[in-house]
């Protein structure tokens, strides 16, 4: 594709960009949403969600890299429609979902949302982005085990 | 027995648990008087009537209209007869049945003092229980804590005039409570962008998020057919009871109940999918005119 054709499809880079994250905040939002409508315990959905998100940095990711290093570091590109959380919807919504049901099953403390949000996502972020700086002496996949069930330690009703 | 020559249709007004609110709400109608000039009082307990309490006790008359206010209490006896065989007596002989507030339609305030006597007439909140089932056909509930004044009004102008009243499946009035309180609010615009109201009794904000109103999941017409033509709860900035719900009471008035921070009981037929990412979305608009006073905000733009 020519340089000029890209605006053929998307009028501005600024566009492109947005389309990119939509498109991520989908992918995370459809997996979550499997995982929400399986019917596990909180334990177990916290896992399959620490794997999902693992394999994707895994095998898909410029996926990832996107979100943490573009999406998240340059917030003014996305001011124009796409502010606040209107681009990673499907992604918070299924977060809330989660973290919904774990509350009404009497699994998780009941606090703030974004107290357990930045908890859970806050940590994934930071083991994804040192996987990605190749600083971890392991596999990703072998820290799944050992941070779903720090994640779930932290957040389960006391 | 009375001569039959009166053409009016007969009321009979009878008690069971009751704080009198029902009685009280329907004294507040505007046009009372000229209502029941249509009917003949046979008894009501605070107003004059043609019949005394002896008399009604006695269970030889008979009413066209049997309007029950309160919970039943099958142990409960009035001028020491049983309140059941009163009720089922002016039951068989009505020809309607109207259950004057969420005590007499679900069990109400009186249930929740007693949840495994009391009941309502035909209901024990949602369930199909209570003492004149056999005679359900012909009852209409006008839950409420207490009843609007309008709707019994509406209800017995209906009936003094042959028409028919279509009933929801909880035997109240579709006319009247297919509506939410939510319908009418004057809070709605907060609703839309998700702004909440901070503190009790605060004119603006949504009553919704923090402050237990409970008018998006409440059939009821208050906020389209105003309390003393006036206002409602949410307009004098009270939260929404659901008060005409077979659940009421639940416990916490004031306080929405929130799964980190996220609503447990979301808007009548919405999924909380599509609920929760409407708002998350309309959250993220900041919209000045909506996040302090209104007329400070028109003094200063």
């Amino acid at each position: 594709m020519s340089v000029g054709d890209f605006y053929n499809y998307f009028t501005s880079k600024d566009v492109l960009a947005k389309e990119l994250i939509i498109y991520i905040s989908e992918y995370l939002g459809k997996n979550i949403q499997k995982i929400n409508e399986s019917g596990l315990s909180t334990d177990k959905k916290i896992y399959e969600i620490v794997s999902m998100y693992f394999n994707m940095a895994t095998e898909k990711p410029e996926m990832i890299e996107y979100f943490l290093r573009v999406y998240l570091s340059n917030r003014e590109v996305f001011g124009d429609c796409c502010e606040g959380m209107i681009c990673v919807s499907s992604f918070i919504t299924e977060m809330m979902l989660f973290f919904d049901d774990g509350v009404e099953s009497d699994e998780l403390e009941n606090q703030d949302f974004f107290s357990a949000f930045g908890l859970f996502m806050g940590y994934l972020g930071g083991m994804v982005f040192l996987f990605g700086e190749k600083i971890l002496p392991e596999p990703l996949e072998e820290y799944k085990e050992s941070i779903s069930l720090n994640i779930y330690n932290a957040l389960k009703k006391r | 027995m009375r001569s039959k020559k009166d053409k009016k249709p007969t009321i009979l007004w009878f008690q069971g648990v009751t704080c009198n609110g029902n009685t009280h709400s329907f004294f507040n109608l505007t046009n009372l008087e000229q209502l029941l000039n249509h009917f003949e009082i046979l008894y009501h307990p605070s107003q004059q009537s043609t019949l005394t309490f002896d008399a009604i006790t006695d269970c030889k008359e008979e009413a066209d209209i049997f309007i029950f206010e309160g919970a039943y209490d099958p142990s409960m006896k009035r001028n020491d007869v049983l309140i059941s065989d009163i009720l089922e007596y002016y039951a068989k002989h009505a020809k309607y049945i109207i259950g004057a507030g969420s005590c007499a339609s679900f069990g109400g305030i009186f249930k929740a003092s007693a949840p495994k006597r009391n009941s309502g007439l035909i209901f024990n909140e949602e369930k199909h229980y209570g003492p004149l089932l056999a005679y359900s056909q012909k009852v209409i509930n006008l839950s409420g804590c207490p009843m609007h004044p309008e709707w019994m009004g509406y209800t017995l102008r209906m009936i003094a005039n042959n028409q028919e009243i279509e009933v929801d499946e909880l035997h109240r009035p579709i006319e009247l409570y297919s509506n939410l309180a939510h319908h009418g609010c004057a809070r709605n615009e907060y609703f839309e962008w998700k702004v909440d109201a901070d503190n009790f009794g605060e004119k603006e904000g949504c009553l919704f998020y923090k402050q237990g109103c409970r008018a998006p999941m409440t059939h009821a017409s208050c906020n389209k057919i105003l309390w003393n033509e006036v206002s409602s709860k949410t307009r004098a900035g009270t939260p929404c009871f659901g008060c005409t719900e077979p659940g009421f009471p639940r416990l916490d008035f004031f306080t929405t109940k929130t799964n980190m921070s996220i609503p447990a009981d979301v808007p009548l037929g919405i999924s909380k999918r599509s609920y929760l990412t409407l708002s998350a979305i309309a959250k993220t608009f900041h919209i000045k005119r909506l996040e302090g006073k209104l007329i400070d905000y028109k003094k200063t733009h």
